[in-house]
């Protein structure tokens, strides 16, 4: 009788535990943190120091990775609502990047050739690039909503053409500018050691948690993307809501894109954003968010892409060479899918049930 | 009397309805490319009179064909393969590398083309069939796996060497009677590649079993309604497995017709042909949400593309980009008459059964 | 195996996590009968039949088939060959293929078709059987009883010693029940043996030889048609004596109609489901009710009220004032509630909490911006789940992890919680047990007296009695009468369904 009760509890303790998705990428960072802790020690080691620019800055992969996450947290962020509400995965991100970025570019620099001032303010070419993004997130959403087309294959689309209109809004040329205000902001703010994206990332992140406790998005979203039926009888407009997602994940297209080209200064329109949507996928998988829809969770997400970036980093770290990226990252990905399957899940459990009972026979015999 | 009257509805609500989904679908993208065809005919001229631009298109296109048979395969049963892109990049880069560095025979890098489909096909089709992962997450792995490893085999691009290798590489098939005149009024042979055999050989096979074989039935069966199939006795998961194992080797023969027309191996090979491949099977009227299609209009499809491609180049757009805008903007428009055909004739089946009823 | 038994089940068991479906049944169906299997919903009947198909494997127990012993079915495949065919409540045919692959698919050992053969195989079935389709045609452009007729028909092709029919008549009209009845005599002398699964008494008793009565996963008994009347049959399948039911009937309201004013009015109301455009009022404190049989628009008709399809056309008043409602949310603001007829596809939000399911419509009628606390929330949900009795581990349970009848309870606290003028309930009863059905109709009773409208659909006539001051009696989705007073009995109701256009 005891050892029963005293199974289930600690049956009820575990899986309590593993119901808490954020969990999951948790996990994984522990993983990757004590791997590298284990391989090479100086691997969290911060440094102090001054850029070209006289900037104090502070350097490290810990820094690097909160650094060059920012893009894919971002992304995380409206990936995860498109996931929830349409039970489907936006794969434009990366060339819709390029778009926003070409127009960002395009604004500043003017028609000309390279140019040292700026043509336009800054915030008036982030304004234009957030319309512009969310503009492409409404056409995406469109055909998602009311066209009904599975979101992979309507989202098809702009990944087919998006480099190729990014390339079209600047003539083909490769717009450079030096100005240092607005490379500020990919880079180092003028006295502030801590990566400006940094922040970006920060006030997305404050923006999102606010959308999400005072107003019902959440709970519109998921509802929609459980039961679209229901939802309608409920009074929810599942169409309306579904393409608020796609445009607030072209928002979150725009701001990676304005970070991007700001890292830079400049654009190239094959390269920019490359792989992006695989790893903002991956993100909001890692975040244990369902590819199908239905219930999310934000700070899961987020966190997962961070996860992403610390893997990306240490690959970077032993040489690997960024197209060979991809390979490693598939395998992760495969092994993540793998694990989180049903009829995986279901056999696993069995096995780890059959073993807990030998383990407990053996003793009381 | 109702009887009658629901009579000549069916009568009235026209050949259309009657038609399957699949031909009517195949009939539109056929009706497009004809009058494609035509309008360049007339408008352009130029080249397009000649019989060596079909020829040419089809030289050029033949691996796209290839690949976006086994697309069609995969999206008739419901399903999705985005890896084939990447499995013709490696295909390319391996075989590349094998004739060149490791001193192998044509025949030796035909079996590893086929080897490195069949592997990529028995693994996505295990993880999608027999573990019931979504088709698009495993195959964009896939995807992402075979170009990372192209790197991994050979970061640079660079063309082979190999003599017996470019000899099958510069074979032609000279069609006789259809050649023209240059401008010296020179007599030049109409020629297609052995590419193109291979792929009008696949059309016709594959044309054949999903028509007439009870294996190419059960993959629209599955495809209309998975549950439905597995009621009416069909092996579901064995279809699905099959669907993407048959694609994973027709990615593996693309890929090597695909490296016999460009003769060299390149990481960035073929990059975006999964794209085309999935266009060009919507384009020839196989439908997403599967258990409609069809191989013919398939071909339609890849020849549909690469003629606005260069209807496009030819009436002066000829920037690269212009080739991804209109692949985009025609892929568009395909699925939104389907998606709008199929809305209108979900309706007119809705009225047809609540009519039957009076 | 007994003599003339050509399906034997013996102690069968299978459970699912948290639910034993069905513990220790045995059946026995015998060459050229008909044998009814009957149970309320959740009894065990389509475990049972999954059981037998393949669908599900059994945990425990035997299955024998005359000729072969002892067999183990994993697949519908296996079933198949072991002479069970099975035709389907929900047609499971492809609709993107053509009739005749549809009766093929699956079946023979060659490996390629010839068309032409097909279509001439299939075409002399079906003429055999009266089935008046082109074997050429999609089947997605036929009607939903052709479609069934085509599923029957590959069953009857195949050659089958056991004929499972679950359901299959739900869809169908009369001549075409009669039709199938035919077709099922027609089997029964070839020797065949017949599963007949259905919710119309009449049917069973019309055409069924023996009655296997299953109730809460459990075998009840195996009777012949004769040695069973209705009553006790009914009885047997609730697992109460009809009088338990009988309690409520005191507190049949006594409504007096010329008093109150129509708290909602409609003029010519229609929709694009395909209902006759028709009137309809209901006044303060009202219970009225819409019956007629599966398909007769009833749901349609309360679904165009609340602009759950698309409306077409009509003019509501509410309280007097014209107002318009064209969708769900126009009718929710407007004090209109509804709770749908399935509750799975259009009642629950399944990976939601109860407390989300139980606001959900509260929330969205106050606004995309002006959320509820989360302690506000969790009040709203105790209080419902105390007013409805749920029974649930917590308020942040997923409700699909609740029985039929709290999940029932929830989405009906969902729509109280709204505080409406007007409920329409569409069969809130079906699928629950006996006892929270006797909860829902004294609710409805209660609100009603506190001044509430309600609109009230089901199934079963007596429950429609027990709760309704007026009942709308619709047939072929046209409204045929109004019933009031004393013409309230089961009589007059049938008579008013039949109609009395016999020809």
């Amino acid at each position: 009788m005891t050892t029963k009760s005293a199974r289930g509890k600690g049956e009820s303790f575990l899986s309590g535990l593993l119901r808490h998705q954020i969990v999951i990428p948790i996990a994984a960072l522990l993983l990757l943190a004590i791997f590298n802790l284990i391989v090479d020690p100086s691997f969290f080691r911060i440094t102090f120091g001054y850029n070209s620019a006289g900037n104090p800055v502070l350097k490290g992969y810990p820094i690097t990775i909160i650094d060059y996450g920012t893009e894919l947290a971002i992304l995380a962020i409206g990936m995860t609502l498109v996931t929830a509400a349409s039970g489907g995965q936006d794969i434009s991100v990366g060339a819709a990047i390029a778009i926003a970025g070409s127009v960002i570019l395009r604004i500043l620099c003017g028609t000309g050739e390279s140019t040292d001032g700026l043509q336009a303010p800054i915030i008036v070419a982030v304004l234009v690039a957030c319309v512009v993004a969310m503009i492409f997130g409404a056409f995406n959403g469109a055909l998602v909503a009311f066209f009904k087309i599975q979101p992979m294959v309507a989202t098809l689309i702009l990944f087919t053409a998006g480099r190729s209109i990014a390339a079209w809004i600047n003539h083909n040329e490769l717009p450079v500018t030096s100005d240092a205000g607005f490379k500020a902001f990919g880079n180092f703010l003028p006295g502030i050691p801590i990566p400006a994206p940094c922040f970006f990332a920060v006030g997305c992140f404050i923006v999102t948690w606010a959308l999400l406790k005072f107003t019902n998005l959440g709970l519109y979203v998921q509802s929609v993307g459980i039961n679209e039926k229901t939802s309608r009888l409920n009074g929810l407009n599942p169409e309306f809501i579904k393409l608020v997602t796609y445009v607030l994940l072209g928002l979150c297209v725009a701001v990676s894109g304005f970070i991007k080209v700001a890292r830079l200064g400049t654009i190239n329109y094959s390269v920019i954003a490359k792989d992006i949507e695989m790893d903002a996928i991956l993100a909001v998988a890692l975040g244990g968010n369902a590819l199908g829809g239905g219930k999310f969770n934000m700070p899961a997400s987020i966190l997962g892409a961070y996860v992403i970036q610390f893997l990306t980093t240490t690959l970077y770290k032993f040489d690997v060479q960024s197209d060979a990226l991809s390979a490693y990252k598939a395998i992760v990905v495969i092994v993540l899918v793998v694990l989180s399957a049903p009829t995986v899940r279901e056999k696993l459990s069995t096995l780890v049930k059959k073993l807990r009972n030998t383990n407990q026979t053996v003793p009381s015999a | 009397m109702a009887n009658h009257a629901a009579k000549s509805r069916t009568a009235l609500g026209g050949r259309l309805r009657s038609m399957t989904d699949t031909n009517l679908l195949m009939s539109i993208t056929i009706i497009v490319f004809v009058l494609m065809y035509l309008f360049a005919m007339i408008v352009l001229q130029k080249g397009f009179l000649k019989p060596q631009t079909l020829f040419n298109i089809l030289n050029a296109n033949a691996a796209l064909i290839i690949l976006s048979c086994g697309m069609t395969l995969v999206m008739i049963t419901g399903g999705i393969d985005i890896s084939v892109g990447g499995v013709t990049a490696l295909v390319s880069m391996s075989c590349a590398v094998y004739l060149d560095y490791h001193g192998g025979s044509v025949f030796g890098s035909l079996l590893l083309a086929l080897g490195i489909g069949l592997a990529f096909g028995l693994i996505q089709g295990y993880l999608v069939a027999f573990l019931e992962i979504q088709p698009f997450i495993v195959t964009l792995a896939g995807m992402f796996f075979a170009r990372g490893m192209t790197t991994i085999v050979n970061t640079k691009q660079f063309n082979v060497t190999h003599e017996g290798f470019l000899r099958l590489k510069d074979a032609r098939i000279i069609i006789p009677f259809l050649g023209s005149y240059n401008k010296r009024g020179d007599y030049i042979d109409a020629y297609i590649e052995i590419g193109v055999v291979v792929a009008l050989l696949i059309v016709a096979i594959l044309f054949f079993v999903l028509k007439w074989t009870k294996t190419g039935r059960n993959f629209y069966a599955v495809g209309g309604n998975k549950q439905s199939a597995l009621m009416l006795g069909i092996n579901v998961k064995r279809t699905v497995f099959l669907s993407h194992l048959l694609c994973g080797i027709l990615a593996g023969i693309g890929g090597f017709v695909y490296f016999m027309h460009v003769g060299s191996g390149s990481p960035s090979h073929a990059a975006g042909a999964e794209m085309n491949a999935i266009a060009s099977s919507i384009i020839g009227g196989t439908m997403l949400t599967g258990g409609v299609g069809n191989i013919i209009g398939t071909l339609f499809g890849v020849m549909s593309l690469a003629l606005i491609q260069n209807i496009v180049s030819s009436i002066g757009l000829d920037q690269a980009w212009w080739t991804g805008i209109t692949i985009a903007a025609m892929l568009c428009l395909f699925l939104v008459i389907q998606s709008v055909i199929i809305a209108r004739r979900k309706r007119a089946n809705l009225s047809a059964a609540a009519g039957s009823k009076e | 195996m007994r003599e003339g038994s050509v399906l034997e089940m013996h102690g069968i068991y299978k459970s699912f996590p948290g639910v034993k479906a069905l513990q220790n049944v045995d059946f026995r169906l015998c060459a050229g009968e008909i044998h009814a299997l009957m149970g309320e919903n959740g009894a065990g009947k389509s475990t049972l039949i999954k059981v037998l198909t393949g669908v599900y494997q059994k945990d425990a127990g035997e299955i024998r088939i005359e000729g072969k012993g002892t067999v183990q079915i994993r697949s519908p495949q296996e079933a198949q060959r072991a002479g069970i065919s099975t035709v389907y409540q929900e047609i499971s045919l492809c609709p993107n293929l053509s009739v005749a692959e549809n009766i093929f698919l699956g079946r023979g050992e060659e490996k390629l078709l010839s068309w032409r053969k097909m279509n001439q195989q299939a075409g002399k079935l079906l003429d055999s059987l009266g089935i008046r389709v082109k074997p050429t045609q999609q089947l997605a452009s036929c009607s939903i009883a052709v479609q069934q007729m085509v599923a029957i028909a590959r069953a009857v092709d195949m050659d089958c010693r056991v004929l499972i029919l679950d359901e299959p008549t739900s869809s169908l009209d009369e001549s075409e029940v009669a039709k199938l009845f035919q077709l099922m005599r027609d089997l029964k002398k070839r020797g065949v043996g017949i599963i007949f699964v259905t919710h119309f008494l009449d049917q069973v008793y019309d055409v069924c030889d023996k009655i296997t009565v299953l109730r809460d996963g459990k075998l009840v008994g195996e009777y012949a048609i004769e040695n069973l009347p209705r009553v006790e049959l009914v009885s047997k399948m609730l697992g109460k004596e009809l009088d338990d039911m009988a309690d409520i009937k005191n507190d049949i309201p006594v409504f007096n109609e010329e008093k109150a004013a129509p708290v909602y009015e409609v003029k010519n109301l229609s929709s694009t489901e395909g209902i006759e455009p028709f009137d309809f009022y209901i006044r303060r404190g009202e219970v009225n009710g819409f019956t007629g049989l599966l398909g007769s628009g009833r749901s349609e008709s309360v679904r165009a009220i609340f602009g759950a399809d698309k409306v077409t056309g009509g003019e509501v008043r509410m309280d007097g004032k014209s107002v318009k409602i064209t969708k769900p949310i126009e009718a929710m603001k407007n004090g209109i509630g509804y709770l749908a007829e399935d509750r799975k596809r259009d009642g629950i939000i399944g990976d939601l909490s109860v407390r989300e399911n139980i606001i959900l419509a509260l929330q969205v009628k106050t606004g995309f911006f002006k959320p509820f606390s989360k302690a506000q929330q969790i009040k709203f949900a105790d209080e419902y789940i105390k007013l409805l009795d749920v029974k649930t581990a917590s308020v942040n349970t997923p409700i699909k992890s609740l029985s039929g009848g709290n999940q029932q309870k929830v989405i009906l606290g969902r729509w109280l919680l709204t505080h409406p003028k007007y409920l329409i309930l569409d069969e809130p009863t079906r699928g629950i047990d006996v006892g929270t059905k006797v909860d829902i109709q004294k609710l409805v009773l209660k609100l009603a007296s506190e001044g509430m409208s309600v609109t009230f659909i089901s199934s079963e006539t007596d429950e429609m009695l027990r709760t309704c001051s007026r009942l709308i009696v619709m047939r072929d989705r046209k409204q045929v009468g109004e019933l009031t007073g004393d013409q309230l009995t089961q009589n007059t109701i049938m008579n008013t369904i039949a109609g009395g256009e016999k020809e």
